[in-house]
């Protein structure tokens, strides 16, 4: 609740529905009175803070994920309990004191590290963005950026490097691959490339200043920066050293995509994204001066720039963009906007610093054939501003 | 103190511009440094000696993964008949009766139809021993034996027409089956820049 203009008598309120639509209301000077904070003596400090009960951003699950709801978010980091989640087989509980990490196969020594070991290496803390390779959704008018793309958030991840780890058992010289295999009910497992792990691979075991949470993979998990988010195993229990990718289910049926005749497997980057989160579906806006937001990521480094279209795409400006610009991380940008309360649509497109940039659905279908299904779709998403101030998704089909 | 004391008129006249040049140029290349190696391996111990060995035990009891050479793939062996059972008891009722139906993930496929399964899009035999073994049954995940695993196997590349109905699926032969889409996969051709793919 926001406090507007203060007359003698009478307040004007903003208030935000549960449709997440904000009116302006009247507010008499009687009830103005009895919700003074100053005449209330306020509850004393506690254990544990908690949420503004006027503030609930909440997640949105499926049967196999839940959602960020980046429309409601502020910056770049995303509050650990608003991360989103996907698993292939619900969260295992796992006692911190029984976990141990085991690294075999081509190397020297192998080795069981327990959690506490884990957190004797050197460690490091580094915030990164975390993207499920199938996040994208259309075709429907009314659609928050949670619906279309609430699959990646972003962590200040602490842990320990695996190029560390590498050395301490001594990793064979002729070694390419490794698997990464969790302790979920699914097991799941991915091959990742040595490389990768010497470059900047981390076990974590901590995410913005606390533990991990279940839904991140408690107490270690696998994080390869920048790539597609299920290589990054979560309740990481084992690493198998190779000379070989191990074709595990989730790197064959799954995880990899058509393109024409052909099916591309390891496309382990995520490439340059934007999204708008203001304004967006369920907002309303009025003519005058609104400020475009929103983040833009790219699993290849940093964003060197966003450009923002407020006449559907045939006219592009540059964005400002939210600094420090980290590597692989989400960077805020914002644009001033003055509208003239004529219906148009609004877009964001990323570019980054190997130069490429965002494209639109239709330039990834003529890449890769009309049969591309939902893995690394990152193209530009637009919203149609209507006269009357209301936002929707311009809907698109992927095939 | 003389530093304090006169900084705004210094930072006014631009006495202390070198100063001020110095000092961002020492910044800049610590945070380079600190984002190019956070901790470069040269100032590190050779090892640490945290953890403990592994014992052959230990890695055997875990190490359960199956490659498409079949390196993993254990004793035992399994049939179509046997798999066919065993698929209707705990498989039919995700995947459907013939392995199309669903509702979950179809796993037969058909001349007539390019909807992903195993005899259309799986790669390598051994993945289906390898994912079975680890993950399935859904609500019971790594209850079946070996020679369970292997009738399931034997079953399920029977439905999609790659392997006889006679066959005795073990380790031998299992990473022998040839899969039609292998040919299909490529690596990732993705490098940034300005093409899109």
């Amino acid at each position: 609740m926001l406090l507007g203009g203060m007359a003698a008598t009478a307040a004007t309120v903003l208030l935000k529905q549960s449709s997440g639509q904000v009116v302006q209301t009247a507010l008499s000077g009687n009830r103005l009175l009895l919700h003074d904070p100053t005449k209330v003596l306020g509850p004393m400090p506690s254990q544990l803070g908690s949420r503004s009960p006027y503030e609930q951003p909440l997640r949105k699950p499926t049967d196999t994920s839940s959602r960020t709801p980046l429309q409601d978010l502020y910056g770049t980091i995303t509050p650990s309990d608003l991360h989103f989640e996907r698993h292939h087989g619900g969260i295992p509980a796992i006692d911190p004191q029984r976990y141990e990490l085991l690294i075999h196969g081509m190397v020297e020594r192998p080795t069981v590290f327990t959690l506490a070991d884990l957190k004797r290496f050197p460690s490091l803390s580094r915030i990164f963005f975390l993207e499920c390779s199938g996040n994208f959704r259309s075709g429907k008018e009314k659609m928050t950026p949670q619906d279309i793309c609430g699959l990646t958030s972003q962590s200040e991840w602490t842990g320990v490097l695996l190029s560390t780890l590498f050395r301490e058992v001594g990793i064979h010289p002729k070694a390419t691959w490794f698997l990464a295999e969790g302790s979920d009910a699914a097991v799941m497992t991915r091959s990742i490339p040595v490389n990768k792990a010497l470059e900047d691979g981390m076990i974590a075991f901590a995410q913005n200043g606390e533990a991990l949470r279940p839904a991140q993979g408690y107490p270690a998990r696998l994080l390869l920066p920048g790539w597609e988010g299920n290589t990054s195993v979560k309740w990481i229990r084992r690493i198998e050293v190779s000379d070989q990718p191990f074709m595990t289910r989730e790197e064959t049926s799954k995880y990899t995509e058509q393109v024409g005749d052909k099916v591309r497997q390891f496309s382990f980057v995520m490439d340059a994204r934007s999204v708008i989160t203001f304004p967006t579906y369920p907002a309303v806006v009025q003519k005058g001066w609104i400020e475009i937001r929103g983040i833009a990521w790219s699993g290849r480094g940093k964003i060197a720039k966003v450009e923002i279209s407020t006449d559907a795409g045939k006219t592009w400006q540059p964005a400002q963009l939210g600094g420090p610009v980290l590597d692989k991380a989400h960077t805020a940008f914002r644009y001033l906007w003055l509208w003239d309360g004529k219906a148009t649509e609004i877009m964001s497109r990323a570019v980054d610093e190997t130069g490429y940039t965002q494209p639109t659905l239709a330039q990834l279908k003529k890449a890769r054939g009309n049969n591309m299904g939902g893995y690394h779709l990152n193209s530009i998403i637009a919203w149609q501003i209507k006269s009357d101030g209301s936002v929707l998704l311009v809907p698109e089909n992927t095939r | 103190m003389y530093l304090r004391k006169n900084l705004p008129q210094q930072l006014a006249t631009g006495r202390l511009l070198p100063l001020c040049l110095l000092v961002l140029l020492a910044v800049g290349c610590a945070q380079k440094k600190d984002d190019a190696q956070p901790l470069a391996n040269k100032q590190l111990p050779s090892r640490f000696g945290f953890g403990r060995p592994a014992t052959a035990a230990q890695i055997a009891a875990v190490d359960i993964d199956v490659r498409p050479d079949g390196q993993g793939l254990p004793p035992g062996s399994g049939t179509v008949p046997e798999g066919r059972a065993i698929y209707a008891t705990k498989c039919a009722s995700c995947h459907g009766a013939t392995g199309v139906e669903g509702p979950y993930n179809r796993l037969v496929s058909s001349d007539t139809s390019r909807a992903k399964a195993i005899g259309n899009y799986w790669p390598y035999a051994t993945t289906l021993f390898d994912y079975i073994r680890r993950a399935m049954p859904f609500n019971a995940p790594g209850s079946l034996s070996n020679d369970e695993v292997y009738h399931l196997t034997a079953y399920l590349l029977h439905a999609n027409g790659l392997v006889a109905a006679d066959i005795e699926m073990n380790a031998a032969n299992l990473p022998k089956v040839v899969m039609p889409a292998e040919d299909l996969f490529f690596p990732d051709d993705r490098t940034g820049g300005a093409e899109i793919r």
